[in-house]
Protein backbone atom coordinates (compact mmCIF):
# COMPACT_ATOMS: atom_id res chain seq x y z
CA UNK A 1 0.00 0.00 0.00
CA UNK A 2 2.93 2.61 1.15
CA UNK A 3 4.59 1.35 -1.94
CA UNK A 4 2.29 2.36 -3.93
CA UNK A 5 1.69 5.68 -2.56
CA UNK A 6 5.33 6.76 -2.86
CA UNK A 7 5.55 5.46 -6.25
CA UNK A 8 1.98 7.13 -7.29
CA UNK A 9 3.53 10.63 -5.61
CA UNK A 10 6.27 10.71 -7.74
CA UNK A 11 4.44 10.28 -10.81
CA UNK A 12 2.60 13.05 -10.34
CA UNK A 13 4.86 15.11 -9.02
CA UNK A 14 7.15 14.00 -12.62
CA UNK A 15 4.03 14.54 -15.15
CA UNK A 16 3.03 17.62 -12.98
CA UNK A 17 6.54 19.24 -13.44
CA UNK A 18 6.57 18.14 -16.88
CA UNK A 19 3.22 19.57 -17.69
CA UNK A 20 4.33 22.90 -15.92
CA UNK A 21 7.43 22.63 -18.38
CA UNK A 22 5.44 22.64 -21.20
CA UNK A 23 3.12 25.32 -19.99
CA UNK A 24 5.41 27.66 -19.45
CA UNK A 25 7.23 26.85 -22.91
CA UNK A 26 3.60 27.77 -24.29
CA UNK A 27 3.75 31.17 -22.23
CA UNK A 28 7.02 31.91 -23.35
CA UNK A 29 6.59 31.39 -26.84
CA UNK A 30 3.41 33.91 -26.45
CA UNK A 31 4.03 36.69 -24.44
CA UNK A 32 6.54 39.58 -24.40
CA UNK A 33 6.23 43.03 -26.38
CA UNK A 34 4.26 41.61 -28.98
CA UNK A 35 1.93 38.95 -27.84
CA UNK A 36 1.18 36.27 -30.62
CA UNK A 37 -1.85 33.83 -29.93
CA UNK A 38 -0.70 29.70 -30.52
CA UNK A 39 -2.64 30.37 -33.90
CA UNK A 40 -0.02 32.90 -35.05
CA UNK A 41 2.94 31.01 -33.93
CA UNK A 42 2.00 27.71 -36.37
CA UNK A 43 1.30 30.62 -39.33
CA UNK A 44 3.66 30.62 -42.40
CA UNK A 45 7.22 31.67 -41.98
CA UNK A 46 7.13 35.17 -43.88
CA UNK A 47 4.84 37.21 -41.51
CA UNK A 48 6.06 39.23 -39.04
CA UNK A 49 4.96 36.79 -35.71
CA UNK A 50 6.51 33.91 -38.18
CA UNK A 51 9.90 35.63 -37.89
CA UNK A 52 9.44 36.99 -34.12
CA UNK A 53 8.61 33.19 -33.46
CA UNK A 54 11.79 31.79 -35.11
CA UNK A 55 14.24 34.25 -34.42
CA UNK A 56 13.10 35.43 -30.86
CA UNK A 57 10.73 33.37 -29.03
CA UNK A 58 11.82 30.22 -30.00
CA UNK A 59 15.37 30.43 -29.26
CA UNK A 60 14.97 32.19 -26.11
CA UNK A 61 12.17 29.43 -24.68
CA UNK A 62 15.01 26.92 -25.43
CA UNK A 63 17.18 29.16 -23.46
CA UNK A 64 15.17 29.07 -20.26
CA UNK A 65 14.43 25.81 -20.60
CA UNK A 66 17.93 24.18 -21.35
CA UNK A 67 19.46 26.92 -18.28
CA UNK A 68 16.71 26.44 -16.18
CA UNK A 69 17.36 22.11 -15.95
CA UNK A 70 20.76 22.90 -16.64
CA UNK A 71 21.97 24.93 -13.36
CA UNK A 72 18.92 22.61 -10.88
CA UNK A 73 20.45 19.77 -12.27
CA UNK A 74 23.90 21.15 -11.08
CA UNK A 75 23.03 22.09 -7.96
CA UNK A 76 21.29 18.95 -7.08
CA UNK A 77 24.56 16.90 -8.28
CA UNK A 78 26.90 18.93 -6.59
CA UNK A 79 24.83 19.06 -3.24
CA UNK A 80 24.96 15.59 -3.38
CA UNK A 81 28.76 15.17 -3.91
CA UNK A 82 29.76 17.39 -0.97
CA UNK A 83 27.11 15.83 1.24
CA UNK A 84 25.94 20.24 1.94
CA UNK A 85 22.23 21.24 1.09
CA UNK A 86 24.16 24.77 0.80
CA UNK A 87 25.85 24.14 -1.82
CA UNK A 88 25.30 25.13 -5.70
CA UNK A 89 26.84 26.36 -8.48
CA UNK A 90 25.81 30.03 -7.78
CA UNK A 91 27.06 30.14 -4.23
CA UNK A 92 30.35 28.13 -4.56
CA UNK A 93 32.06 29.53 -7.41
CA UNK A 94 31.32 27.48 -10.46
CA UNK A 95 28.86 29.98 -11.75
CA UNK A 96 31.68 32.89 -11.62
CA UNK A 97 34.37 30.50 -12.88
CA UNK A 98 32.19 29.76 -15.96
CA UNK A 99 31.45 33.81 -15.97
CA UNK A 100 35.13 34.26 -15.59
CA UNK A 101 35.58 32.18 -18.67
CA UNK A 102 33.45 33.74 -20.88
CA UNK A 103 34.60 37.14 -19.83
CA UNK A 104 38.38 35.83 -21.04
CA UNK A 105 36.71 34.50 -23.81
CA UNK A 106 34.95 37.31 -25.05
CA UNK A 107 37.92 39.83 -23.99
CA UNK A 108 40.36 38.05 -26.62
CA UNK A 109 38.03 38.04 -29.69
CA UNK A 110 36.93 34.81 -29.38
CA UNK A 111 32.98 34.80 -29.53
CA UNK A 112 31.77 31.45 -31.53
CA UNK A 113 29.44 28.98 -29.57
CA UNK A 114 31.78 26.48 -28.75
CA UNK A 115 34.56 28.76 -27.82
CA UNK A 116 32.70 30.53 -25.84
CA UNK A 117 30.69 27.37 -24.45
CA UNK A 118 34.09 25.58 -23.78
CA UNK A 119 35.98 28.44 -21.80
CA UNK A 120 32.68 28.82 -19.89
CA UNK A 121 32.86 25.02 -18.76
CA UNK A 122 36.61 25.45 -18.35
CA UNK A 123 36.29 27.81 -15.62
CA UNK A 124 34.10 26.32 -14.40
CA UNK A 125 35.40 23.08 -13.77
CA UNK A 126 38.64 25.10 -12.00
CA UNK A 127 36.47 26.47 -9.44
CA UNK A 128 34.49 23.47 -8.74
CA UNK A 129 37.49 21.34 -8.78
CA UNK A 130 39.64 23.85 -6.62
CA UNK A 131 36.55 23.97 -3.73
CA UNK A 132 36.46 20.16 -3.99
CA UNK A 133 39.89 19.09 -4.03
CA UNK A 134 41.01 21.29 -1.11
CA UNK A 135 38.21 20.16 0.64
CA UNK A 136 39.11 16.32 0.17
CA UNK A 137 42.57 17.08 0.95
CA UNK A 138 42.90 18.99 4.13
CA UNK A 139 39.54 17.17 5.33
CA UNK A 140 37.78 20.39 5.92
CA UNK A 141 34.21 20.28 7.39
CA UNK A 142 31.06 20.86 5.22
CA UNK A 143 30.71 24.49 6.04
CA UNK A 144 34.57 25.14 5.65
CA UNK A 145 33.85 24.22 2.31
CA UNK A 146 30.92 26.36 1.73
CA UNK A 147 32.96 28.93 3.27
CA UNK A 148 36.16 28.17 1.04
CA UNK A 149 33.45 28.35 -2.16
CA UNK A 150 32.33 31.55 -1.05
CA UNK A 151 35.80 33.24 -0.93
CA UNK A 152 36.33 31.60 -4.51
CA UNK A 153 33.65 32.65 -5.48
CA UNK A 154 34.37 36.13 -4.41
CA UNK A 155 37.62 36.67 -6.04
CA UNK A 156 36.56 34.83 -9.46
CA UNK A 157 33.78 38.10 -9.26
CA UNK A 158 36.53 40.26 -8.78
CA UNK A 159 38.68 39.16 -11.56
CA UNK A 160 35.55 39.18 -14.22
CA UNK A 161 34.47 42.35 -13.24
CA UNK A 162 38.04 43.94 -13.35
CA UNK A 163 38.57 42.30 -16.92
CA UNK A 164 35.30 44.24 -17.66
CA UNK A 165 36.52 47.34 -16.52
CA UNK A 166 39.90 47.65 -18.79
CA UNK A 167 37.62 45.98 -21.41
CA UNK A 168 34.82 47.88 -21.52
CA UNK A 169 33.67 46.31 -25.08
CA UNK A 170 33.43 42.96 -23.21
CA UNK A 171 30.31 44.10 -21.23
CA UNK A 172 28.44 44.90 -24.60
CA UNK A 173 29.17 40.83 -25.30
CA UNK A 174 27.71 39.79 -22.76
CA UNK A 175 24.29 41.40 -22.12
CA UNK A 176 22.33 40.93 -18.47
CA UNK A 177 25.42 38.50 -17.68
CA UNK A 178 25.84 39.73 -13.90
CA UNK A 179 22.13 39.28 -13.08
CA UNK A 180 21.37 36.62 -15.51
CA UNK A 181 18.77 36.75 -18.70
CA UNK A 182 17.86 35.70 -21.72
CA UNK A 183 17.11 39.15 -23.74
CA UNK A 184 20.45 38.39 -25.61
CA UNK A 185 20.50 34.89 -26.28
CA UNK A 186 20.82 33.92 -30.43
CA UNK A 187 20.94 30.58 -32.00
CA UNK A 188 24.57 29.96 -32.46
CA UNK A 189 25.56 31.05 -28.65
CA UNK A 190 22.75 28.73 -28.18
CA UNK A 191 23.39 25.54 -29.85
CA UNK A 192 26.82 24.20 -28.48
CA UNK A 193 25.80 24.67 -25.08
CA UNK A 194 22.16 22.93 -25.67
CA UNK A 195 23.88 19.75 -27.19
CA UNK A 196 26.77 19.81 -24.03
CA UNK A 197 23.58 20.17 -21.18
CA UNK A 198 21.50 17.21 -23.07
CA UNK A 199 24.28 14.87 -23.09
CA UNK A 200 25.35 15.63 -19.47
CA UNK A 201 21.57 15.77 -18.17
CA UNK A 202 21.30 11.92 -19.80
CA UNK A 203 24.93 11.06 -18.41
CA UNK A 204 23.59 11.96 -15.10
CA UNK A 205 20.38 10.10 -15.32
CA UNK A 206 22.65 7.20 -15.84
CA UNK A 207 24.72 7.65 -12.60
CA UNK A 208 22.17 8.25 -10.62
CA UNK A 209 23.19 5.16 -8.06
CA UNK A 210 26.28 6.31 -8.14
CA UNK A 211 25.25 10.11 -6.81
CA UNK A 212 23.42 8.03 -4.18
CA UNK A 213 26.03 6.04 -3.01
CA UNK A 214 28.37 9.38 -2.71
CA UNK A 215 25.42 10.60 -0.31
CA UNK A 216 26.03 8.06 1.66
CA UNK A 217 29.70 8.81 2.45
CA UNK A 218 33.29 8.46 1.05
CA UNK A 219 33.45 5.49 3.33
CA UNK A 220 30.13 3.52 3.01
CA UNK A 221 30.20 4.29 -0.95
CA UNK A 222 33.87 2.82 -1.50
CA UNK A 223 33.04 -0.61 1.07
CA UNK A 224 29.71 -1.14 -1.49
CA UNK A 225 32.43 -1.12 -4.39
CA UNK A 226 32.38 2.68 -5.79
CA UNK A 227 35.61 4.05 -6.88
CA UNK A 228 34.80 7.00 -4.80
CA UNK A 229 37.67 9.58 -6.12
CA UNK A 230 37.38 8.69 -10.14
CA UNK A 231 33.34 9.16 -9.80
CA UNK A 232 33.37 12.24 -7.35
CA UNK A 233 35.61 14.15 -10.20
CA UNK A 234 33.54 13.00 -12.27
CA UNK A 235 30.39 14.53 -11.22
CA UNK A 236 32.21 17.30 -10.43
CA UNK A 237 33.17 18.03 -14.08
CA UNK A 238 29.25 16.97 -15.03
CA UNK A 239 28.12 19.67 -12.76
CA UNK A 240 30.57 22.25 -13.86
CA UNK A 241 30.06 21.47 -17.73
CA UNK A 242 25.91 21.61 -17.22
CA UNK A 243 26.52 25.04 -14.95
CA UNK A 244 29.07 26.44 -17.42
CA UNK A 245 27.06 25.47 -20.30
CA UNK A 246 23.98 27.51 -19.25
CA UNK A 247 26.08 30.20 -17.62
CA UNK A 248 27.83 30.41 -21.15
CA UNK A 249 24.07 32.10 -22.98
CA UNK A 250 22.13 32.66 -19.52
CA UNK A 251 24.80 34.72 -17.22
CA UNK A 252 25.07 34.11 -13.66
CA UNK A 253 21.66 33.31 -13.07
CA UNK A 254 22.34 31.74 -9.53
CA UNK A 255 19.53 31.38 -7.38
CA UNK A 256 17.97 28.52 -9.31
CA UNK A 257 20.75 25.88 -8.95
CA UNK A 258 20.22 26.17 -4.61
CA UNK A 259 16.37 26.27 -4.91
CA UNK A 260 15.18 23.81 -6.87
CA UNK A 261 17.09 21.03 -5.80
CA UNK A 262 16.07 21.55 -1.78
CA UNK A 263 12.48 21.85 -2.75
CA UNK A 264 12.41 18.99 -4.88
CA UNK A 265 14.23 17.03 -2.21
CA UNK A 266 11.57 17.59 0.41
CA UNK A 267 8.74 16.00 -2.45
CA UNK A 268 10.97 13.30 -3.78
CA UNK A 269 13.05 12.41 -0.69
CA UNK A 270 16.85 12.04 -1.39
CA UNK A 271 16.77 9.08 -4.28
CA UNK A 272 18.81 10.54 -6.91
CA UNK A 273 16.61 8.35 -9.86
CA UNK A 274 13.85 10.30 -8.53
CA UNK A 275 15.25 13.57 -7.36
CA UNK A 276 17.31 14.55 -10.88
CA UNK A 277 14.04 14.26 -13.52
CA UNK A 278 12.22 16.51 -11.43
CA UNK A 279 14.79 18.87 -10.64
CA UNK A 280 15.35 19.11 -14.38
CA UNK A 281 11.82 19.23 -15.34
CA UNK A 282 11.14 21.74 -11.97
CA UNK A 283 13.76 23.97 -13.09
CA UNK A 284 12.99 24.24 -16.50
CA UNK A 285 9.89 25.19 -16.16
CA UNK A 286 10.59 27.90 -12.82
CA UNK A 287 13.12 29.83 -14.92
CA UNK A 288 11.08 29.75 -17.74
CA UNK A 289 8.00 31.33 -16.01
CA UNK A 290 10.50 33.93 -14.45
CA UNK A 291 11.53 34.85 -17.81
CA UNK A 292 7.61 35.24 -19.21
CA UNK A 293 7.94 37.28 -15.89
CA UNK A 294 10.92 39.09 -16.62
CA UNK A 295 9.18 40.42 -20.08
CA UNK A 296 5.67 40.98 -19.28
CA UNK A 297 5.79 42.93 -16.17
CA UNK A 298 7.36 45.99 -17.09
CA UNK A 299 6.71 45.47 -21.06
CA UNK A 300 8.05 47.24 -23.28
CA UNK A 301 11.05 47.37 -20.76
CA UNK A 302 12.08 44.27 -19.88
CA UNK A 303 13.94 43.64 -16.74
CA UNK A 304 17.12 41.00 -16.24
CA UNK A 305 15.20 37.07 -15.59
CA UNK A 306 17.97 36.93 -12.91
CA UNK A 307 16.38 39.77 -10.95
CA UNK A 308 12.75 38.43 -10.79
CA UNK A 309 14.10 35.10 -9.91
CA UNK A 310 15.30 36.57 -6.82
CA UNK A 311 12.86 38.57 -5.84
CA UNK A 312 10.04 35.84 -6.46
CA UNK A 313 12.12 32.82 -5.57
CA UNK A 314 13.77 34.32 -2.09
CA UNK A 315 10.90 35.24 -0.10
CA UNK A 316 9.35 31.67 -1.69
CA UNK A 317 12.41 29.64 -0.37
CA UNK A 318 12.47 31.37 3.27
CA UNK A 319 8.75 30.73 3.37
CA UNK A 320 9.54 26.92 2.49
CA UNK A 321 12.65 26.56 4.57
CA UNK A 322 10.90 27.70 7.91
CA UNK A 323 7.20 26.62 6.91
CA UNK A 324 8.10 22.48 6.85
CA UNK A 325 9.32 20.52 9.49
CA UNK A 326 13.31 20.74 9.10
CA UNK A 327 15.43 17.95 8.28
CA UNK A 328 18.90 17.24 7.74
CA UNK B 1 57.26 -3.13 24.42
CA UNK B 2 57.40 -6.16 21.61
CA UNK B 3 54.79 -8.48 21.21
CA UNK B 4 55.75 -10.00 18.41
CA UNK B 5 57.39 -13.02 20.21
CA UNK B 6 54.38 -13.60 22.56
CA UNK B 7 52.17 -14.29 19.84
CA UNK B 8 49.87 -17.25 20.68
CA UNK B 9 50.34 -19.89 18.31
CA UNK B 10 47.18 -21.31 16.92
CA UNK B 11 46.39 -24.99 18.50
CA UNK B 12 44.16 -28.09 18.11
CA UNK B 13 41.07 -27.13 17.84
CA UNK B 14 41.75 -24.05 16.09
CA UNK B 15 42.65 -26.25 12.75
CA UNK B 16 39.36 -26.00 11.78
CA UNK B 17 39.63 -22.71 11.49
CA UNK B 18 42.97 -22.29 9.96
CA UNK B 19 41.64 -24.25 6.70
CA UNK B 20 38.42 -21.71 6.07
CA UNK B 21 41.32 -18.87 6.06
CA UNK B 22 39.42 -16.75 3.50
CA UNK B 23 41.72 -13.24 4.12
CA UNK B 24 45.11 -13.25 5.05
CA UNK B 25 47.39 -10.16 5.75
CA UNK B 26 51.08 -10.38 5.64
CA UNK B 27 53.20 -7.66 7.17
CA UNK B 28 51.12 -4.97 6.71
CA UNK B 29 52.01 -1.29 6.50
CA UNK B 30 49.71 1.05 5.96
CA UNK B 31 48.48 4.79 7.29
CA UNK B 32 47.96 8.12 6.48
CA UNK B 33 50.12 10.38 3.87
CA UNK B 34 53.55 9.95 6.55
CA UNK B 35 52.32 9.22 8.99
CA UNK B 36 52.32 4.97 8.95
CA UNK B 37 49.81 3.48 11.55
CA UNK B 38 49.96 -0.07 10.77
CA UNK B 39 53.84 -1.15 11.33
CA UNK B 40 54.03 -4.76 10.13
CA UNK B 41 50.57 -6.45 10.60
CA UNK B 42 49.95 -9.94 10.37
CA UNK B 43 46.32 -11.61 10.91
CA UNK B 44 43.75 -13.47 9.17
CA UNK B 45 40.53 -13.93 9.00
CA UNK B 46 38.74 -17.50 8.86
CA UNK B 47 34.65 -18.09 7.35
CA UNK B 48 32.70 -19.52 9.92
CA UNK B 49 33.65 -17.60 12.87
CA UNK B 50 33.53 -14.13 14.28
CA UNK B 51 36.88 -12.33 14.54
CA UNK B 52 36.97 -9.38 17.03
CA UNK B 53 39.86 -6.57 16.28
CA UNK B 54 40.24 -5.23 20.27
CA UNK B 55 43.26 -2.84 21.22
CA UNK B 56 43.44 0.46 22.63
CA UNK B 57 42.55 3.96 20.53
CA UNK B 58 44.67 4.53 17.67
CA UNK B 59 46.18 0.97 17.65
CA UNK B 60 45.36 0.91 14.24
CA UNK B 61 41.94 -1.53 14.13
CA UNK B 62 39.94 0.89 11.89
CA UNK B 63 43.07 1.53 9.63
CA UNK B 64 42.95 -2.04 9.07
CA UNK B 65 39.52 -1.89 8.15
CA UNK B 66 40.03 0.92 5.66
CA UNK B 67 42.46 -0.83 4.09
CA UNK B 68 40.89 -3.67 3.11
CA UNK B 69 38.25 -1.14 1.76
CA UNK B 70 40.53 0.65 -0.24
CA UNK B 71 40.36 3.21 1.64
CA UNK B 72 43.52 3.58 3.01
CA UNK B 73 47.04 2.71 0.63
CA UNK B 74 49.03 0.13 1.66
CA UNK B 75 52.76 1.12 1.58
CA UNK B 76 53.98 -2.59 2.56
CA UNK B 77 53.29 -6.22 2.93
CA UNK B 78 50.45 -8.11 1.19
CA UNK B 79 46.78 -9.04 1.83
CA UNK B 80 45.54 -11.83 -0.04
CA UNK B 81 40.95 -12.34 -0.62
CA UNK B 82 40.09 -15.59 -1.48
CA UNK B 83 43.42 -16.25 -2.90
CA UNK B 84 44.11 -13.27 -5.17
CA UNK B 85 46.30 -10.21 -4.01
CA UNK B 86 44.15 -7.31 -3.22
CA UNK B 87 45.75 -5.07 -5.76
CA UNK B 88 44.73 -6.97 -8.63
CA UNK B 89 40.60 -6.71 -7.48
CA UNK B 90 38.87 -3.59 -9.16
CA UNK B 91 36.79 -1.49 -6.11
CA UNK B 92 33.51 -3.54 -7.74
CA UNK B 93 35.38 -7.01 -7.77
CA UNK B 94 36.90 -6.26 -3.90
CA UNK B 95 33.08 -5.30 -2.99
CA UNK B 96 31.85 -8.74 -4.34
CA UNK B 97 34.07 -10.28 -1.51
CA UNK B 98 34.52 -7.80 0.99
CA UNK B 99 31.44 -5.62 2.69
CA UNK B 100 32.43 -2.81 5.15
CA UNK B 101 29.87 -1.03 7.67
CA UNK B 102 32.06 2.40 8.55
CA UNK B 103 31.87 3.60 12.15
CA UNK B 104 30.23 6.96 10.96
CA UNK B 105 27.28 6.72 8.46
CA UNK B 106 25.43 9.49 7.22
CA UNK B 107 21.44 9.09 7.15
CA UNK B 108 20.13 10.22 3.98
CA UNK B 109 16.52 10.30 2.38
CA UNK B 110 15.79 7.20 1.24
CA UNK B 111 13.68 4.06 2.20
CA UNK B 112 14.59 0.87 3.41
CA UNK B 113 14.53 -0.78 0.67
CA UNK B 114 16.63 1.71 -1.51
CA UNK B 115 19.25 1.49 0.89
CA UNK B 116 19.38 -2.24 0.48
CA UNK B 117 19.24 -2.41 -2.84
CA UNK B 118 22.62 0.02 -3.23
CA UNK B 119 24.02 -2.88 -1.54
CA UNK B 120 23.81 -4.82 -4.64
CA UNK B 121 25.66 -2.34 -6.49
CA UNK B 122 28.78 -4.35 -6.53
CA UNK B 123 26.42 -7.04 -9.24
CA UNK B 124 25.70 -4.42 -11.56
CA UNK B 125 27.01 -3.03 -14.40
CA UNK B 126 26.87 0.20 -15.99
CA UNK B 127 24.03 1.59 -16.25
CA UNK B 128 23.00 0.03 -12.57
CA UNK B 129 19.31 -1.32 -13.52
CA UNK B 130 17.95 -4.12 -10.88
CA UNK B 131 17.45 -7.40 -12.03
CA UNK B 132 14.60 -9.14 -10.00
CA UNK B 133 17.27 -11.35 -8.37
CA UNK B 134 18.59 -8.21 -6.66
CA UNK B 135 15.37 -6.84 -5.48
CA UNK B 136 14.46 -10.80 -4.07
CA UNK B 137 18.37 -10.60 -2.50
CA UNK B 138 17.44 -6.99 -0.45
CA UNK B 139 14.07 -7.92 0.51
CA UNK B 140 15.90 -10.92 2.15
CA UNK B 141 18.38 -9.36 3.53
CA UNK B 142 15.77 -6.91 4.68
CA UNK B 143 14.15 -10.16 6.14
CA UNK B 144 17.34 -11.52 7.95
CA UNK B 145 17.77 -8.45 10.00
CA UNK B 146 14.60 -8.60 11.26
CA UNK B 147 12.82 -5.71 9.17
CA UNK B 148 10.22 -7.12 7.27
CA UNK B 149 7.32 -5.15 6.15
CA UNK B 150 9.28 -1.60 6.83
CA UNK B 151 10.82 -2.33 3.21
CA UNK B 152 9.01 1.65 2.57
CA UNK B 153 9.82 3.15 6.03
CA UNK B 154 12.50 6.50 5.64
CA UNK B 155 15.52 5.50 7.27
CA UNK B 156 15.39 9.18 8.98
CA UNK B 157 12.56 8.58 11.07
CA UNK B 158 13.74 4.98 12.16
CA UNK B 159 15.51 4.78 15.45
CA UNK B 160 19.09 4.61 15.93
CA UNK B 161 19.28 0.74 16.41
CA UNK B 162 17.18 0.12 13.85
CA UNK B 163 18.95 2.37 11.35
CA UNK B 164 21.57 0.55 12.12
CA UNK B 165 19.99 -3.04 11.25
CA UNK B 166 19.01 -1.41 7.53
CA UNK B 167 23.00 -0.74 7.16
CA UNK B 168 23.55 -3.84 8.11
CA UNK B 169 20.85 -5.55 5.21
CA UNK B 170 22.60 -3.09 3.04
CA UNK B 171 25.87 -5.41 3.79
CA UNK B 172 23.89 -8.38 3.62
CA UNK B 173 22.64 -7.56 0.36
CA UNK B 174 26.02 -7.34 -0.60
CA UNK B 175 26.36 -10.99 -0.24
CA UNK B 176 30.43 -11.37 0.04
CA UNK B 177 31.89 -14.01 2.10
CA UNK B 178 33.41 -11.18 4.35
CA UNK B 179 31.90 -8.39 6.54
CA UNK B 180 34.23 -5.95 8.28
CA UNK B 181 31.62 -4.01 10.84
CA UNK B 182 33.51 -0.96 12.76
CA UNK B 183 32.03 -0.60 16.50
CA UNK B 184 28.56 -1.71 14.93
CA UNK B 185 27.42 -1.76 18.58
CA UNK B 186 28.13 1.70 19.85
CA UNK B 187 24.97 4.14 20.04
CA UNK B 188 22.92 0.91 20.45
CA UNK B 189 21.25 0.65 23.55
CA UNK B 190 21.90 -3.22 25.13
CA UNK B 191 19.11 -5.38 24.00
CA UNK B 192 20.13 -3.81 20.00
CA UNK B 193 23.63 -4.79 21.16
CA UNK B 194 22.49 -8.23 21.99
CA UNK B 195 20.70 -8.81 19.13
CA UNK B 196 23.23 -7.01 16.62
CA UNK B 197 25.80 -9.98 18.16
CA UNK B 198 23.20 -12.97 17.62
CA UNK B 199 22.69 -12.10 14.09
CA UNK B 200 26.37 -11.60 13.82
CA UNK B 201 26.61 -15.41 15.08
CA UNK B 202 24.01 -16.57 12.62
CA UNK B 203 25.82 -15.09 9.94
CA UNK B 204 29.11 -16.36 11.09
CA UNK B 205 26.95 -19.81 11.45
CA UNK B 206 25.72 -19.27 7.85
CA UNK B 207 29.73 -19.44 6.54
CA UNK B 208 30.77 -16.03 6.55
CA UNK B 209 34.10 -14.68 7.80
CA UNK B 210 32.61 -11.70 10.69
CA UNK B 211 35.12 -9.23 11.35
CA UNK B 212 34.74 -6.56 14.06
CA UNK B 213 36.09 -3.60 15.65
CA UNK B 214 34.71 -3.50 19.18
CA UNK B 215 35.61 -1.83 22.03
CA UNK B 216 33.82 -3.30 24.86
CA UNK B 217 36.26 -5.82 25.69
CA UNK B 218 34.33 -7.92 27.90
CA UNK B 219 31.89 -8.21 24.84
CA UNK B 220 34.55 -8.65 22.96
CA UNK B 221 35.97 -11.69 24.49
CA UNK B 222 32.04 -13.22 25.08
CA UNK B 223 31.75 -13.07 21.44
CA UNK B 224 34.68 -13.55 19.62
CA UNK B 225 36.01 -17.12 17.81
CA UNK B 226 38.79 -15.42 17.54
CA UNK B 227 40.10 -12.30 19.08
CA UNK B 228 43.15 -10.55 17.83
CA UNK B 229 44.69 -7.84 19.81
CA UNK B 230 46.84 -4.86 18.28
CA UNK B 231 48.75 -2.81 19.69
CA UNK B 232 50.84 0.04 17.83
CA UNK B 233 50.01 -1.04 14.77
CA UNK B 234 50.88 -4.66 15.35
CA UNK B 235 49.51 -8.12 16.41
CA UNK B 236 49.76 -8.28 20.31
CA UNK B 237 48.09 -11.65 20.52
CA UNK B 238 45.48 -14.13 18.50
CA UNK B 239 43.57 -16.66 19.14
CA UNK B 240 40.57 -17.74 21.33
CA UNK B 241 39.20 -15.44 23.95
CA UNK B 242 40.60 -18.38 26.80
CA UNK B 243 44.09 -18.21 25.40
CA UNK B 244 44.41 -14.75 25.11
CA UNK B 245 43.03 -14.12 28.44
CA UNK B 246 45.12 -16.63 30.10
CA UNK B 247 48.40 -14.79 28.22
CA UNK B 248 47.84 -11.85 30.14
CA UNK B 249 48.37 -9.90 27.11
CA UNK B 250 45.16 -8.11 27.68
CA UNK B 251 46.37 -6.54 30.58
CA UNK B 252 49.78 -5.63 29.77
CA UNK B 253 48.40 -4.00 26.22
CA UNK B 254 45.27 -2.25 27.88
CA UNK B 255 46.53 -0.93 31.05
CA UNK B 256 43.79 -2.84 33.38
CA UNK B 257 42.64 -5.91 34.91
CA UNK B 258 40.74 -7.93 32.95
CA UNK B 259 38.87 -10.69 35.96
CA UNK B 260 36.71 -13.82 34.86
CA UNK B 261 34.13 -15.20 36.46
CA UNK B 262 32.32 -18.72 35.73
CA UNK B 263 28.52 -18.06 35.10
CA UNK B 264 27.62 -22.10 35.32
CA UNK B 265 29.44 -23.64 32.50
CA UNK B 266 29.93 -19.97 30.88
CA UNK B 267 33.12 -17.54 30.95
CA UNK B 268 32.10 -13.97 32.28
CA UNK B 269 34.49 -11.13 31.77
CA UNK B 270 35.16 -7.92 33.47
CA UNK B 271 37.64 -5.28 33.90
CA UNK B 272 39.03 -3.47 36.90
Amino acid sequence: MKRDKRKDRFFILLSGTIAGCLFAALLSLCVGAVWLSPAELLSGADTMAGRIFRYARLPRTAACLLAGAGLAVSGAVIQGVLANRLASPGIIGVNAGAGLGVTVCCALGAVSGWAVAGSAFLGALVAVLAVALAAQRTGASRSAVILGGVAVNSFLTAVSEGITTLFPEVSMLIVDFRSGGFSGVSGSRLVPAAVLILLALLLVWTLSHELDLLSLGEEMAQGLGLSVRKVRTLFLALAALLAGASVSFAGLLGFVGLIIPNLVRRLTGGESRKLLPVCAFGGAAFVTLCDCAARVLFAPYEIPTGIVMSVIGAPFFIFLLFSGRTRD
Amino acid sequence: MKFDQERIKLQGSQQKIESNIILTIQDLHAGYGSREVLHGLSVSFSRGSITVLAGPNGCGKSTLLKTLTGLVPKSGGAIWINGKPIEQLSAVERARQVAYLPQQKRIPEMTVLAMALHGRFAHLSYPRRYRQKDIEAAREAIRLVGLAGQEECMLSELSGGTQQRVFLAMALAQDAPVILLDEPTSFLDISYQLQLMDLCRSLADSGKAVVMVLHDLPAALKYADKLAVLSEGRLAAAGTPVEVYESGVLDRVFGVKVKQVMDGEERVYYCL
